[in-house]
């Protein structure tokens, strides 16, 4: 089950294959076809998409009952947050903190960053990273600029952006 | 008594009971399975049986028809039945296949009108039933309805309306169609018998004042389980006149409070001292999970999973409760909350961890091999688990079942299907293999991750107390089932998805299928061929294929045996083929 895959002439390219994978994975094909390599190449947008609606097709699996399932979407208000240079993402529940402040305490402690000091001038003073959400009109914006409420109801995800990106970013209306 | 063997009376009749002191001493035994062992000692217990049986237990509605129930026990009172195989809980199975409890209720309601008490799990059961079930049954005071569908809620408003001696209404996970909250206001003003009142499963809001009412009416109350929209508000009051609560279920926990509603809400929680199962607590927040500590010091089940707690907020509230015996949790925790858990809970004897995201592979993981290890640690007395993971090692699950030799319940979930030991990239025979080896009394074992045939040999070598088997999306040929079927003596329910089992599988179970409850075979390499060879060599069980549309007319998509004295059903949809040995 483990182990290379052997080819007639003796090459095997799958061994000096290029990936962003650890050796030894991505070469055992699990039962009913799908795939099954626990690691895997830096997500893109587009592939994570692509992938949770490859694992959401497997129809009753994971063996979660619907009720569970209704329960859980419909609680709270889920985003992604991403932070460059972390492979995987997080999600959090916005619902949950009551404003800029305790969100912000969150994600540095989820993260292991410090945001630096807020301002509506000069944005996020003193640290490497910015925090930025995107919002219903698909832009990018800066943690913070806009009202409490209209960042719950606007926040359709969240991005912990290296400081020199964010530079331009402004309370863009 | 004397039992000199020269004695020329007969000594069967001399050591004969009078029928009533037999039936007297027979209501005595309360397990089923007792009952039915007694049943079978001669004629006259089984008479005996007959008459004082009170209540009976069915876990597969079409093993037996409602007509040869009545017949056998015509004064039951209580009645559990359970209808669709589990994997309908999944979407596997079409919502028309059956499992209606209708015919039932006909049945009794002519021969046994005095019925008591009905539990039904996974059964169809309609507006209809509900009202023929509060109009034909006048001492009708238990009703439980768990992973059901077909009703809405003005059948739980007939209930109410004419049931006048219920004590116990506990609707639970089910699909209902929830059209209002009025059904709450129809209780009788004068209605004071409730015992249990569990809506959690309901969306609509009910009348807080009319609940209010109803529960400071309700002095023996003890399991009232409210649903997400109920207010904190509501729940102090309602705690402030129901003290004596044993099961809370509390609604959504994520109102702000003012620090002055949270100490009196907190106060609140501190008159319950009796309380030993809380739930509920949908979005709860840090802040608010903190005012129910008073109550937590007897109580022994917590179901935190509907809300996704991180680790830092269980780690507070964990040294709270200390007698602590079963925990429910999504694994937002993570390993580190879990890692509380090992250091907190030392009675703990249950834990299940379900997934906050289960379709979303972008999540870090969550919980892993350490938080199962953690928990196996700190809590000798462990033998239920329930566990979501994206990755697993054999090393780990070796190392807990060592902890904790005892396990009766075995449920690993890895989630992506066929998925190796993440370390070491080998199967994850081993795991399961230390599972079964070390763990005596096992009774019930769902495995996953990559697994070859190797598992199954385990299992079917080391197992030898199984009851219950789930697979998916394991084994290498027909060698695998054929193990489990040849080595696991007392299994009583199979279920399979997705495995290359075929045809010689199927079969190899012959000696096996009467006695156990149903196998059930999904995406497996079954043929209609085969399973028509089945039945025409085992008349006494139905083998039933669910076709899905546009698969090869040969395919078995789905097959469903199970054992019955009632012969083929006759209420199957289209979709589901019968086979008998007719």
């Amino acid at each position: 089950m483990e182990g290379g895959v052997a080819y007639e002439n003796g090459l095997n390219f799958k061994a000096t294959e290029l990936t962003l994978g650890l050796p030894g994975s991505g070469e055992t094909e699990g039962q009913g076809g799908v795939r099954n390599n626990n690691k895997r190449p830096m997500p893109t947008p587009e592939t994570n998409e692509e992938e949770s609606q490859a694992q959401a097709q497997i129809v009753g699996w994971p063996p979660i009952r619907s009720y569970r399932k209704n329960s859980l979407q419909a609680s709270g208000m889920y985003v992604k947050v991403s932070m460059d240079g972390a492979p995987y993402l997080r999600k959090i529940d916005l619902k949950v903190y009551r404003d800029y402040p305790e969100l912000l305490k969150a994600l540095e402690a989820m993260f292991k960053f410090a945001a630096g000091v807020y301002s509506e001038r000069e944005g996020y003073k003193g640290s490497e990273y910015v925090p930025t959400y995107e919002d219903k009109d698909g832009d990018w914006m800066l943690v913070g600029d806009v009202p409490w409420d209209m960042f719950m109801s606007s926040c359709k995800r969240l991005r912990i952006m290296k400081g020199s990106e964010a530079r331009g970013l402004g309370c863009g209306v | 008594m004397d039992l000199t063997p020269k004695q020329s009376i007969p000594a069967a009749e001399s050591t004969r009971f009078p029928d009533e002191v037999l039936e007297r001493v027979l209501t005595l035994l309360k397990s089923p399975k007792d009952r039915n062992a007694v049943s079978l000692v001669c004629k006259d217990w089984y008479t005996a049986d007959s008459w004082s049986r009170r209540h009976v237990f069915i876990g597969n509605c079409y093993s037996v028809s409602p007509e040869i129930v009545a017949r056998r026990f015509p004064r039951i009172r209580s009645v559990t039945l359970k209808g669709k195989p589990r994997f309908s809980d999944f979407n596997l199975v079409p919502d028309n296949w059956g499992a209606d409890v209708h015919s039932w209720l006909l049945v009794f309601a002519s021969g046994s009108p005095f019925l008591e008490e009905l539990r039904l799990k996974r059964m169809r059961v309609t507006d209809g039933s509900l009202e023929f079930l509060a109009l034909n049954f006048p001492n009708f005071r238990a009703l439980s309805l768990l992973s059901c569908d077909g009703f809405s809620t003005s059948g739980l408003a007939t209930v109410a309306t004419h049931c006048k001696n219920l004590i116990e209404l506990d609707i639970q996970e089910n699909g209902i169609e929830d059209l209002s909250g009025e059904w709450l206001s129809c209780f009788p003003d004068n209605f004071s018998t409730l015992e249990v009142l569990n809506f959690s499963n309901l969306i609509t809001d009910v009348n807080t004042e009319v609940l209010e009412r109803l529960v400071s009416r309700c002095r023996s109350l003890k399991v009232l389980k409210l649903n997400r929209s109920s207010s904190l508000d509501c729940l102090h009051r309602l705690l402030t006149s129901a003290p004596q609560l044993t099961e809370l279920g509390v609604g959504s926990f994520s109102q702000e409070l003012t620090p002055q509603q949270h100490a009196e809400l907190k106060h609140a929680f501190g008159f319950c001292k009796n309380l030993t199962v809380l739930s509920g607590f949908w979005d709860a927040t840090a802040l608010n999970l903190s005012a129910v500590y008073p109550a937590c010091s007897g109580l022994s089940f917590l179901n935190l999973s509907y809300t996704a707690l991180q680790s830092q907020e269980l780690a507070s509230l964990l040294p709270h409760c200390p007698c602590l015996r079963r925990l429910w949790v999504l694994d937002s925790v993570g390993d580190r909350g879990l890692e509380a858990v090992g250091a907190n809970c030392p009675s703990l004897e249950e834990i299940r961890v379900f997934p906050t995201d289960p379709f979303d592979e972008d999540m870090l993981h969550t919980v892993t091999e350490s938080g199962i290890v953690a928990v196996s640690q700190g809590c000798p007395k462990l033998h239920y688990i329930l566990y979501f993971c994206r990755q697993m090692t054999n090393a780990a699950v070796a190392t807990v079942v060592r902890n904790c030799p005892d396990f009766t319940h075995f449920r690993l979930c890895i989630m992506n299907p066929g998925q190796p030991d993440h370390t070491t990239n080998q199967p994850m025979d081993e795991a399961f293999g230390a599972v079964v080896k070390t763990c005596k009394k096992l009774k019930r074992l769902s495995i996953s991750g990559l697994l070859t045939d190797l598992t199954f040999k385990y299992i079917g070598e080391y197992a030898k107390n199984l009851e219950a088997l789930s697979v998916a999306f394991a084994g290498s040929s027909d060698l695998g089932m054929q193990y489990v079927m040849e080595g696991c003596s007392k299994l009583k329910k199979l279920e399979i998805r997705d495995c290359p089992f075929g045809n010689a599988a199927l079969l190899s179970g012959l000696e096996r299928y009467e006695s156990m409850r149903s196998l059930w075979m999904s995406a497996c390499n079954v043929t209609v061929d085969g399973c028509k060879a089945l039945a025409r060599q085992m008349p006494r069980l139905n083998v039933e294929v669910m076709k899905e549309e546009g698969s090869d007319d040969c395919k078995a998509d789905k097959v469903y045996v199970y054992r019955t004295v009632a012969g083929p059903r006759r209420d199957a949809p289209p979709s589901v083929l019968t086979f008998s040995s007719l």
